[in-house]
């Protein structure tokens, strides 16, 4: 679907294209007729947007909303607090994503390893993985925040920011492992069959073949997974850290205004954007790359 | 044929996938730069007795040997066999991630620890060969169906194999796309490749089989050199089955 139907056509940069099914060429529309539709699209727009606007800003209690929700003084005090404290969120998902990446394949390897010998690390594997999806995330930083700090064992660190970087690796692995393992089992046998004939371990298939052309394949849905373990971050506050929504939380409770919040939602949806469009982007390069292999 | 070890000797050979039988009893025997086609119609267990020589597929009951080593024995190393037994397949199977260069180097590299330089000049050489000097940097994906089969050829001669296996390597490709990749195995055999060819190209099988063997329903119902096989075959259905060939304009 194309915003104007037309030659100005923005699809590609804002990703409102059809997902699914394959791409439809794109008809050229004679001159004329793309000014006219090009015209009407940005008319119809305007209309829409214009009503609803009306509609809200003019219902009785709209000045209370505003109040609570839009102060602009309010966001304007706290967004630069709310950017300082996302560092922390940032710091937090950047270390638990390198990791995720590291367990969830390593996971995924176990669980593909046959033969009767390997049954305990398939075991384990799994039961990894079915306990970090099954339980609530909160519940893991919770554990492993408050819990293991209070049991003060010798050797073991204390900091609340290590148990959190954890946390979030033990249940998003859990989740990246499951995406990797369907890439895994959809490389084709034949491509084992080939490599396996060459004289290649089963190993060396796995690392040069298999899970090369499986990466390639989940890495949009991986994306995904990263933008929920970025928003994920904000549970962390619950062990006392100070990252952004803490930090919003402290001047909601100072101004009694909810506009802080609004800025957090402001910080998120401004980096998960580009992220998604990406995601769109990467998953159009590879549906492009497959036409062209016929 | 002079009494030397032969270069793969089949003995009862079996085969099951489920309560299907595909192989009931292969004895076959393959001399030192012998070249044997399978011919037979599809589902008649040709590639399935290729699959089962290359261990890709484990067998129920009988011996496969290899240059007087039982490589269906117990404990065998079957890294080690595969390197010295080379297969390509009808759907080429490229690694579509690699470059053509990376697909044929591979292997050598990984598996018989050859240097990146060492092998890349030797497949270079070998791609050469075959005229796709200027391909070795391109990805499968780029090439026609004929020069990504002759890549997958030239990936099995890479580690310099004793004993090839070919599966119905044309049976993919575009009419005018066949010869290319006939001609290569025609050179192959004539430097003396010892080769297992499962084919439908029944001209190409008469022209350079030292020896026919028609597979019917999971057994070598017939074996014979391609003069008598294609002109006077014995049984009655392997008559039947070159009557459809030729019905078929495939002879």
């Amino acid at each position: 679907m194309t915003l104007s139907g037309g030659p100005l056509d923005t699809s590609d940069l804002i990703g409102l294209e059809s997902r699914g099914g394959p791409r439809r060429s794109r008809r050229r529309l004679p001159p004329g007729e793309a000014v006219r539709s090009t015209l009407v699209a940005l008319a119809s727009t305007v209309v829409v947007f214009g009503l609803l606007g009306i509609a809200i800003t003019s219902s009785p209690n709209w000045s209370d909303v505003q109040h609570a929700f839009f102060d602009g003084a309010i966001f304007a005090e706290s967004l630069p607090k709310v950017l300082e404290a996302f560092g922390t969120n940032i710091a937090l998902f950047l270390i638990a994503e390198v990791l995720t990446l590291v367990v969830g394949l390593m996971l995924a390897v176990l669980r593909g390893l046959p033969g009767p010998v390997f049954f305990p690390l398939r075991l384990i594997a799994t039961v990894y993985v079915d306990f970090f999806r099954a339980v609530p995330g909160l519940l893991i930083i919770a554990l492993l925040g408050f819990g293991i700090p209070a049991l003060d064992l010798p050797g073991v660190p204390n900091d609340v920011f290590f148990w959190a970087v954890i946390a979030l690796t033990l249940v998003y692995s859990a989740y990246v492992s499951e995406v990797y393992r369907a890439g895994i089992e959809s490389v084709h046998w034949s491509q084992e069959a080939a490599a396996r004939s060459l004289g290649l371990s089963r190993l060396q298939t796995l690392r040069h073949v298999i899970v090369p052309q499986a990466i390639r394949r989940v890495i949009p849905p991986l994306l995904n997974d990263f933008i929920g373990l970025q928003k994920d971050t904000v549970l962390v506050s619950t062990l006392g850290v100070v990252e952004i929504f803490r930090e919003s939380s402290i001047i909601k409770a100072a101004k009694f205004n909810f506009t802080p919040y609004l800025a957090v939602a402001l910080v998120f949806v401004v980096i998960t954007i580009p992220l998604a469009r990406l995601t769109d982007w990467l998953i159009a390069r590879d549906r492009a790359s497959q036409l062209s292999q016929r | 044929m002079i009494a030397t070890t032969p270069a793969l000797r089949i003995e009862g050979l079996h085969k099951s996938f489920g309560d299907l039988e595909v192989l009931k009893g292969i004895d076959l025997e393959l001399g030192e730069h012998e070249v044997v086609c399978l011919i037979g119609s599809s589902g008649s267990g040709k590639s399935t007795l290729l699959r089962c020589v290359n261990l890709l597929e484990p067998i129920d009951a009988g011996r496969i040997v290899v240059e007087g080593d039982e490589i269906t024995a117990r404990g065998v190393d079957v890294n080690r066999i595969r390197r010295r037994i080379g297969i390509v397949f009808q759907a080429f199977n490229l690694f579509p991630h690699m470059s053509v260069l990376d697909n044929v180097t591979l292997a050598p590299r990984k598996v018989l620890g050859l240097a990146r330089a060492d092998a890349d000049a030797r497949a270079i050489e070998l791609l050469g060969r075959i005229g796709l000097a200027d391909k070795v940097r391109q990805f499968p994906d780029r090439l026609s169906g004929g020069q990504q089969q002759r890549v997958a050829i030239v990936r099995a001669l890479a580690m310099q194999p004793d004993l090839l296996l070919l599966d119905e390597i044309t049976s993919a490709l575009d009419p005018e796309l066949v010869a290319e990749v006939l001609n290569l195995i025609r050179e192959l055999a004539d430097n003396g490749m010892t080769m297992l060819i499962a084919t439908h190209e029944m001209t190409f099988a008469r022209e350079i089989a030292n020896r026919v063997c028609f597979l019917d329903a999971g057994q070598i119902l017939e074996t014979a050199p391609p003069s008598e096989m294609f002109s006077a075959p014995r049984e009655e259905r392997t008559r039947q089955f070159l009557d459809r060939v030729i019905a078929a304009g495939r002879l």
